[in-house]
């Protein structure tokens, strides 16, 4: 019987042991229904998300809410929208309970005499062009002035057709702002004009990625095989949809037979009642999710399938090690 | 008392090869104290659908709250034998 020992030389089982007991147990939160931004192709607002519940104003609920996640189990929450720093005292609920990730524009400064270690992911569409075309403005000018040089900051960096051959560019401009970055893939949800990737362009973007990750080993966390995962959108010969997803809410997951997924995974809308279908858009169709968190996590809950060979599970381990950098279970 | 839970051993052994289709392994030569999570790579989901058939089978019902400390054959045999002997 293959054992993951039998598979890994010692160097390689010792980054195995440093995850393999960290049980990571994540929801996402949608904190609130309003944006300070309205980017086209944002999931949230082009399908309607931000309408499946009015939020949740009373702090003391939040606070509550909180307490019965814990109870459920989740230790890691991570903080969606709309922009969820409009809601500081929101994102405070959870941040004094749990290791807490905000996702946002980063148009408006998190208070870091208030929360001095939140995790804070900032999103970033392209270069300055694609950024005022998609999203109205150039963000990365604001949000590289609130928060350069932070230790708990990184950008999210979802990188469109129209970038390629331009990567580069942009991870230098966050490297020279001394922060860190993951990559990830536009899904076109809104359909817009040169926006859809066609597959010579997922190769083309794989290889760029992969050369920004040999090239930038100090700023880009990531993996060449979460590249080739979230490009090609095939696992260990399975192809990524609706049947093998892993973030899809738990107590309306009727899928049969239920594929491995996250445990007890929740994606609460800002009432705190509403469940949405999985971490991201309802409306998305699934074969064509490029959705980064889905992936890595696919790969995650999928470690028997990448016993077969030491290379397989050493990509397992590069994958999970990168969830875990992301949100600072191991360093940086 | 060895006996049956060496025989209690074989069983679930034989269980957890069939359910999760375990290559190169029979319940003779699964060693009891190899750690089902860390070595053979078996997760909460894995542990859920084995759960479910030892529960139909030994009729022992084994709480999620159980499953993180439920880490070798062993233990998850004598985890059944205790329970059994406790409805006794």
């Amino acid at each position: 019987m293959k054992t993951v020992s039998s598979l890994l030389d010692p160097e390689w089982y010792e980054r195995y042991k440093r995850i393999s007991k960290l049980n990571i147990r994540s929801s996402i939160y949608d904190v609130t229904d309003r944006c300070n931004l309205r980017c086209k192709g944002c999931f949230f607002f082009s399908s309607n998300e931000h309408k499946a519940a009015s939020e949740e104003k009373d702090v003391t609920k939040w606070e509550a809410f909180v307490e019965s996640e814990m109870g459920r189990g989740v230790n890691l929450a991570i903080l969606i929208g709309g922009e969820p720093t409009l809601c500081p005292d929101r994102i405070e609920a959870f941040y004094k309970r749990l290791p807490t990730f905000v996702a946002t524009n980063g148009m408006i400064k998190v208070d870091r005499d208030r929360f001095p270690d939140l995790m804070v992911g900032i999103s970033l569409w392209g270069d300055r062009e694609d950024e005022i075309l998609l999203r109205g403005k150039d963000t990365f000018a604001i949000s590289s002035s609130h928060y350069a040089g932070d230790p708990n900051v990184y950008y999210l960096y979802t990188i469109t057709p129209k970038q390629l051959g331009k990567i580069e560019d942009n991870i230098r401009r966050i490297k020279d702002v001394g922060l860190k970055v993951h990559m990830q893939l536009l899904s076109n949800d809104e359909g817009i004009d040169g926006f859809s990737w066609q597959p010579d362009e997922l190769i083309a973007v794989r290889a760029e990625m992969d050369q920004m990750l040999d090239d930038y080993p100090e700023t880009v966390i990531s993996s060449k095989y979460y590249h080739q995962i979230i490009t090609t959108g095939i696992m260990c010969g399975r192809r990524f949809g609706w049947m093998e997803c892993p973030s899809v809410t738990d107590s309306i997951d009727q899928r049969d037979p239920r594929p491995k997924r996250l445990t007890n995974f929740i994606r609460w809308a800002s009432d705190l009642k509403t469940m949405h279908r999985c971490c991201t858009s309802e409306t998305r169709d699934c074969s064509t999710c490029k959705d980064g968190a889905a992936h890595m996590s696919w790969v995650m809950v999928n470690k028997r399938a990448h016993m077969n060979s030491s290379e397989d599970l050493q990509n397992w381990i590069e994958v999970y090690e990168m969830f875990a950098k992301l949100y600072r279970y191991i360093p940086w | 008392m060895n006996n049956n839970l060496d025989q209690t051993i074989l069983r679930i052994a034989e269980i957890i090869i069939n359910t999760l289709k375990l290559e190169d392994v029979t319940p003779e030569t699964f060693e009891a104290n190899l750690d089902l999570v860390d070595e053979v790579g078996i997760d909460s989901m894995d542990l859920a659908t084995i759960a479910l058939v030892i529960r139909d089978e030994f009729g022992v019902r084994i709480d999620e709250d159980d499953y993180p400390k439920l880490t070798t054959l062993r233990i998850i045999s004598e985890y059944i034998t205790e329970k059994l002997q406790g409805e006794e």
